[in-house]
C-alpha cells in the first residue's frame, strides 16, 4: 500500500475528501509535478483532453480569476495576458486557448512566497476563449474571457 | 550561445515585482523559412524555474504558444534588499541559460 | 467635373477623384507653402480628433483605440525585440577600420539628431534621409556603404541610432526654392493615384483617417513619419520606406525603390508636415 495514504488512513482521514483524491491519483506530491513536461497535455488538441491530462477535475467556474486580456488582439502573436488569482492558496495556474491547436499553452506552479499572479505573452491562432484553470486547495477552478484575434489587411 | 536573459527586479514593501525578458525565437515548427520555404524547426523553451535565494517560487511549463522572446512577470511575498532572484530555463534542444538578480532597496 | 486650376502641376490637378472634391484639388497644388500645409493640416485633424495633442499622432491609428493603445504600453514596457535594438547598438559603436564610428559623423554624438532628417543637401541637389547619412557616414571613413531595405545591418542600426534622438520634436527645413521643389514632389506622390486598386495616400490618410477599412483603422498621415522603425508584431523590423513599399504593393503598384528620389522627397513631405511633433523609435506596431 502507498506509504501516503497508509498515514493518511492511519490519521482517521480514510473517507475524507482528501483520501478520496489521492485513491484517484488527483493528488501528486509535489515532486511530480515539478520537473516532468507534461507532453500528453501539451500535444492534446482538445480543450477537455488538455484539462484531463493534466489532472484538471471538474473546474468549479469563479468570479475570482481575474484574467486581463485584449478584446482584439492587435497580433496573434503577441498577445499580453495578465492573470491573478483571489483564491486562498493557489497553488498552479494553467492557461488553455480553446481554439489553439494544442489548447495548454502554459502551466506555473507556485511555492514558497510566489504570490498567485502571473503576466506573460502567448500567441493565438484565432479568436478564442483565453480559459484559466487554478489548483487551489486541492480543488479546481476556471474562468474564460474572449480574445478576438484579426487579421486586417493593412496594418502600421 | 543562448540570447541574454534580461531581468527587472523592484521592491514593494516586502514584496518583490519581478519582469524578465527572455530571448528566445519560441519556434513554432509551422512557419516557412522566408528564403528557403521549409518549415523552421519546432525549438521553444519548456521549463522555466524562478528562484529566491536558491529556494523554488515558481516553476513553468511552457508550450510553444509562449511569445517568441517571451515576457515573464511574477512576484514574490516575503522578499527583501540583498535577495537574490533567479530565472532558469530549459528549452526542447535541451540548451539553457539562467541569470541572476539582487533585489534593489525599495 | 475638374476644378479648373491655374498652377504649375494641372496635370496632377486633373488627375484628381471627382470625389474628393475642391478641397483635395486645391490641398494638391504646389503653390502652397509647406508651412501653411502643416498648419491646415494640423486644424484638419484637430478637428477630426478632437482632444487628441499633437504629440500623441506618434501612435498613429491608436488614437482611436484605446485597446490596441494599451496592447501598445504593455508590450512597451519590455518590448521582445529589446534584442534587436541591443544588435544595432553593437553595429553604431563598433569602430571603422580607421577606429572612427558613426558617432563621430554627428553632432553630439549622434543625440538628438534624427528629427532634422530629411533634409535637402543643396550641394547634391537632393534630399537626404538618415540612413543615407549613416552611409555617407561610412562612405566618407573608407567603409562600404550598408543596403536600404535589410533587416541587418542597416535596420537594426537605425533602430538603436533613431533611440539616440528619442522625444526630440520632428525639425524638418524647406529653406531654399531648390528644396522646395522636392517637398512639393513628395506631396504631388501623396496626392497621386497609384496602381491598380487606383488609390492615393490620401485617399485613406487624409480622407478616411480613423475610418475601417479592411479590418483596419486607417492611421493619419499626421504622424506618420515619427515612430520609426516599427517592429510588427513585435518581431518583424520594418522602416517608414519598407512601409511604403509594403503599401504601395498592397495598392497593387510597382513599388519605386528605396532611397529612390520619390521615396526620399515623399519621406521629406511627410517629415516636415510633423514638425513639432515628438520622435519615438523602434515602437511596437501590429
Amino acid at each position: 500500500m502507498n506509504h501516503l495514504r497508509r498515514r493518511l488512513l492511519r490519521a482517521g482521514l480514510a473517507t475524507s475528501a482528501l483520501a478520496v483524491s489521492l485513491a484517484a491519483g488527483l493528488l501528486r506530491p509535489l515532486r511530480a509535478l515539478a520537473g516532468e513536461w507534461p507532453k500528453a497535455a501539451f500535444d492534446a488538441t482538445d480543450v477537455s483532453d488538455a484539462m484531463r491530462d493534466i489532472g484538471i477535475v471538474e473546474p468549479v467556474p469563479t468570479g475570482d480569476i481575474l484574467i486581463k486580456a485584449p478584446e482584439i488582439a492587435e497580433n496573434g502573436a503577441q498577445v499580453p495576458i495578465e492573470i491573478l488569482s483571489r483564491i486562498p492558496d493557489t497553488r498552479v495556474i494553467y492557461v488553455f486557448v480553446d481554439k489553439n491547436l494544442q489548447p495548454m499553452a502554459a502551466s506555473f506552479e507556485l511555492m514558497n512566497g510566489a504570490e498567485p499572479f502571473v503576466s506573460t505573452r502567448i500567441k493565438m491562432g484565432e479568436t478564442s476563449a483565453l480559459r484559466v484553470v487554478v489548483q487551489a486547495g486541492g480543488k479546481h477552478f476556471m474562468a474564460a474571457r474572449e480574445v478576438k484575434v484579426t487579421i486586417g489587411g493593412c496594418g502600421t | 550561445m543562448p540570447e541574454p536573459i534580461r531581468m527587472r527586479v523592484k521592491l514593494d514593501g516586502d514584496v518583490a515585482d519581478v519582469r524578465v525578458l527572455i530571448g528566445h525565437p519560441m519556434e513554432t515548427g509551422l512557419r516557412k523559412d522566408p528564403h528557403s520555404d521549409e518549415p523552421v524547426p519546432i525549438h521553444f523553451i519548456k521549463t522555466v524555474t524562478a528562484k529566491l535565494n536558491g529556494s523554488p517560487v515558481m516553476q513553468a511549463q511552457w508550450s510553444r504558444a509562449v511569445s517568441r522572446n517571451p515576457y515573464l512577470q511574477f512576484r514574490i511575498k516575503g522578499a527583501k534588499a540583498g535577495d537574490e532572484v533567479s530565472i532558469s530555463w530549459i528549452d526542447n534542444r535541451g540548451e539553457t541559460n539562467s541569470a541572476a538578480a539582487r533585489i534593489p532597496p525599495g | 467635373m475638374h476644378a479648373a486650376l491655374r498652377c504649375g502641376s494641372c496635370f496632377l490637378a486633373l488627375a484628381l477623384p471627382v470625389w474628393a472634391g475642391l478641397q483635395a484639388a486645391t490641398d494638391a497644388g504646389t503653390g502652397t507653402a509647406p508651412e501653411q500645409d502643416r498648419q491646415r493640416y494640423v486644424r484638419s485633424f484637430a478637428e477630426r480628433f478632437p482632444g487628441v495633442p499633437l504629440e500623441d499622432y506618434v501612435y498613429g491609428a491608436m488614437i482611436a483605440n484605446p485597446d490596441a493603445k494599451k496592447q501598445y504600453e504593455q508590450i512597451m514596457e519590455f518590448p521582445p525585440f529589446i534584442g534587436d535594438v541591443e544588435e544595432g547598438r553593437k553595429i553604431w559603436e563598433t569602430p571603422f577600420r580607421n577606429g572612427r564610428t558613426f558617432a563621430d559623423c554627428f553632432p553630439d554624438g549622434g543625440r538628438n539628431v534624427a528629427g532634422n532628417y530629411p533634409h535637402f543637401d543643396s550641394a547634391r541637389e537632393k534630399v537626404i534621409t538618415f540612413e543615407m547619412a549613416l552611409n555617407d557616414c561610412r562612405r566618407t571613413n573608407g567603409e562600404e556603404e550598408l543596403a536600404y531595405g535589410q533587416r541587418s545591418p542597416m535596420g537594426v542600426l537605425t533602430a538603436y541610432a533613431r533611440t539616440l534622438s528619442e522625444g526630440m520634436r520632428m525639425n524638418i527645413r524647406v529653406d531654399s526654392p531648390a528644396a522646395r521643389e522636392k517637398y512639393a514632389a513628395g506631396k504631388a506622390l501623396f496626392y497621386r493615384r497609384i496602381g491598380q486598386l487606383n488609390a492615393a495616400c490620401a485617399g485613406c490618410h487624409l480622407h478616411n483617417a480613423g475610418n475601417i477599412m479592411r479590418m483596419e483603422i486607417i492611421s493619419p498621415v499626421l504622424g506618420h513619419a515619427t515612430h520609426w522603425p516599427i517592429f510588427r508584431g513585435g518581431e518583424e523590423l520594418m522602416t517608414l520606406q519598407g512601409r511604403f513599399k509594403r503599401c504601395m504593393e498592397q495598392m497593387r503598384a510597382v513599388p519605386y525603390g528605396y532611397a529612390s528620389e520619390e521615396w526620399n522627397n515623399l519621406e521629406y513631405f511627410l517629415s516636415y508636415i510633423s514638425n513639432g511633433i515628438p520622435l519615438k523609435s523602434s515602437v511596437f506596431r501590429k
